[in-house]
């Protein structure tokens, strides 16, 4: 069951990002969905914040990433993208 | 309640690449232009096309629109309509080079033209043999497409409402349409969107099926809007499977690996193509072997607990041959299917992939409805693009790198025919009918309401199952017949589905609620439409209409050579002709489609 939505983190609305992992490529919504279903209610509010920018990539550049085959060239992100390549 | 009112010459719900494509042509002539989208316009679907986009450019061998258009009504095993048929191939040089110069980084030749490569199904030389057809940007041409056009937009000045649901389509006692309802995420607020024109570019609705490669956002909300407004939608039964999806999660493998040496086997280990194709064996067309894999899978040949999908096996591959030519492949075995192919095969099953069915419309992108003595009258102010329209240029099987052609082609004859209406008409907007909003408001009271309502998740995987098992690739009259009351069962769930979450601010819980109610529309229009067609047709294929002498195929010209149109009120179907005759070269003859 989703958690409530109503009560913002510190600027950062959990629902707003739950919504944000909707995305264009199937293999994300899968990979999302997954980790949000395992983790995201455990998520402190650093880490919504890297997940928050993590999610502002592009479709195509954002699975080169947690598949393995670009770089994660923004510092700070790899703990988190390491957290859904095993989920 | 008292509900806000947002004017605008024209309303276009979706900004995938037909929506944004439209959207252009109307921003462009000065109208005042919206567009609603549920994710931010870069992240559409089309963000996964990564074929290309036919055009007889001509800039590698010689080429014509000609034999482009003959391809395509062959591809549609001629239920096509060759008027929407020939629009398109004539337009596509055009809108490619329209896309050019707005900034699409196309793969290029030496001499700096766009460079062409073959793509399955396109030919020269009316079906002689395989041309350079396709424009591409590596593997990332619909990525590319967004970007250019989004980019267009915003230079247009076009309005973006991003993270907006529309709800329900607005028309009036005459039928015209006045806009949309739609919900801002961010406050769960509703609000009419009225406009002198209306444009539909929402996009396919695979996630009717249980294994699709389509993204979650794909869920028909033009169809479902479309449909409880009393407009049929046509052709609903013909939705393109493509045989290699990962079990149980439908990501694409694809046909690549069968071309480096990759073998299909069932639960004895049998390389069962060897059976059905002899000589293409696993290289068979992509209905042949997604219609073997069904075959082994009903006749306890499948793998697995519930022995329901096959095995894809390059475990005998040099695995310096996977991870050179097939990159990207052993990654998605091991987040999709748990396995490492190099190891161990990789569970497949045939997952749907297109729908070639949708919102009725003629070449100019107008909705068209029965109405009097014509199948074919004009909706006033209302238009439709994309996946989600049926022109009919895919009718019965679409040929890759038209998908990416139709959206340019039909999103712009949408736009222009949209301008072109409004100045025939009287300029100030209709009044709204004070019951047009009930609707919309009426469904959010109910889910609000509901008390021990069917779970939403558990009602969307029930419909899903249904559609995959008695709707799928290869399907049978039984089957059918048992579907169209199970899916009807189905659909009485979603109509008292609930929510425990009843929050305002992005409630995903409502809005997957909300998208599950077109979803079933689009799912029984397809099993009523799919269990009425009785041939085999392109991608409707019937165990009970096999390849005859006097049915090539299984299709039955005589009986079948028509569009379907499904109406929801009264789970009514019609039917309406193909259109045969092209803009301005002699109809393309009917005969068996064979490559």
């Amino acid at each position: 069951m989703n958690a409530p939505c109503e009560q913002p983190v510190s600027g950062i609305n959990r629902g707003r990002l739950r919504w944000h992992c909707r995305r264009g490529l199937l293999e994300l919504d899968l990979v999302f969905t997954r980790f949000l279903d395992r983790h995201f209610d455990r998520l402190d509010e650093e880490q919504l914040k890297v997940l928050e920018r993590l999610l502002a990539h592009e479709d195509q550049d954002l699975w080169d990433i947690i598949s393995g085959r670009g770089a994660c060239e923004q510092a700070g992100l790899q703990g988190l993208v390491e957290l859904l390549r095993a989920t | 309640m008292k509900v806000p009112v947002r004017r605008f010459d024209a309303i276009i719900v979706g900004a995938g690449g037909a929506g944004l494509r439209a959207a252009i042509q109307l921003s462009e002539a000065g109208l005042k232009t919206a567009v609603l989208s549920k994710v931010f316009p870069t992240r559409s679907h089309t963000v996964a096309a990564q074929g290309g986009v036919a055009a007889s450019l001509g800039n590698s061998e010689e080429d014509h629109w000609h034999w482009h258009m003959y391809d395509t009504v062959k591809g549609s095993d001629w239920l096509g309509d060759q008027d929407a048929i020939e629009f398109m191939c004539r337009k596509a040089n055009e809108v490619v080079i329209e896309l050019e110069h707005y900034g699409m980084p196309f793969d290029r030749l030496d001499s700096g033209r766009i460079y062409q490569r073959p793509f399955g199904g396109h030919m020269s030389n009316f079906g002689e043999k395989p041309v350079r057809r396709s424009c591409a940007a590596a593997d990332r041409t619909g990525h590319a497409m967004l970007h250019a056009m989004y980019q267009r937009n915003v230079k247009a000045n076009t309005q973006f409402f991003i993270e907006w649901m529309a709800l329900d389509l607005m028309r009036d006692e005459e039928g015209q349409v006045l806009g949309v309802t739609a919900m801002e995420m961010e406050t769960g607020e509703v609000t009419v969107f009225q406009a002198k024109a209306t444009l539909f570019a929402t996009g396919g609705s695979g996630r009717i099926f249980y294994s699709s490669t389509n993204a979650f956002i794909n869920t028909g909300d033009g169809l479902g809007m479309a449909a409880r407004a009393g407009i049929p939608l046509e052709d609903m039964e013909f939705w393109q499977f493509h045989p290699t999806g990962v079990a149980g999660a439908g990501v694409l493998i694809t046909e690549g690996v069968r071309g480096e040496g990759g073998i299909l086997r069932n639960s004895d280990g049998e390389r069962f193509m060897e059976r059905y194709a002899p000589n293409a064996k696993d290289l068979a067309s992509r209905d042949v072997v997604s219609r073997a894999m069904v075959t082994e899978i009903n006749e306890g040949r499948g793998c697995g607990p519930a022995r329901d999908y096959v095995l894809l096996d390059i475990t005998h591959l040099d695995p310096k041959i996977i991870m050179s030519r097939l990159p990207g492949i052993r990654e998605i075995s091991i987040q999709f299917a748990g396995t490492d192919p190099i190891k161990d095969p990789i569970p497949v099953v045939p997952t749907c992939h297109y729908q070639m069915g949708g919102i009725p419309t003629n070449y100019s992108g107008q909705v068209v409805v029965p109405r009097g003595s014509t199948m074919n009258m004009p909706v006033h102010g209302f238009y439709a693009a994309g996946e989600c329209a049926c022109a009919s240029v895919h009718g019965a099987n679409r040929l890759g790198t038209n998908s990416l052609l139709d959206l340019l082609v039909f999103g712009k004859s949408a736009g222009e025919s949209a301008v072109e209406d409004m100045k025939k008409f009287p300029k100030a907007h209709k009044d709204i009918p004070p019951d047009a909003i009930d609707r919309s408001l009426e469904r959010l009271v109910r889910l609000d309401a509901q008390r021990d309502g069917a779970d939403v998740h558990e009602t969307r995987l029930a419909m899903q199952r249904t559609m995959q098992n008695h709707c799928g690739v290869f399907r049978f009259a039984d089957k059918l017949r048992e579907g169209v009351a199970r899916i009807h069962e189905v659909a009485q769930q979603v109509g008292q589905a609930g929510i425990r979450d009843k929050s305002r601010v992005f409630n995903t819980a409502r809005l997957e609620a909300l998208e599950l109610d077109n979803l079933i529309e689009v799912a029984v229009a397809t099993m009523v439409s799919a269990e009425a067609r009785r041939e085999s047709r392109g991608a409707h294929v019937r165990d009970d209409a096999p390849d005859t002498p006097e049915r090539p195929n299984g299709r039955d010209d005589k009986n079948w050579l028509k569009h379907t149109l499904w109406f929801k009120e009264g789970n009514r179907l019609d039917y309406k002709s193909v259109k045969l005759t092209p803009l301005s070269v002699p109809t393309i003859e009917l005969k068996k489609r064979a490559y």
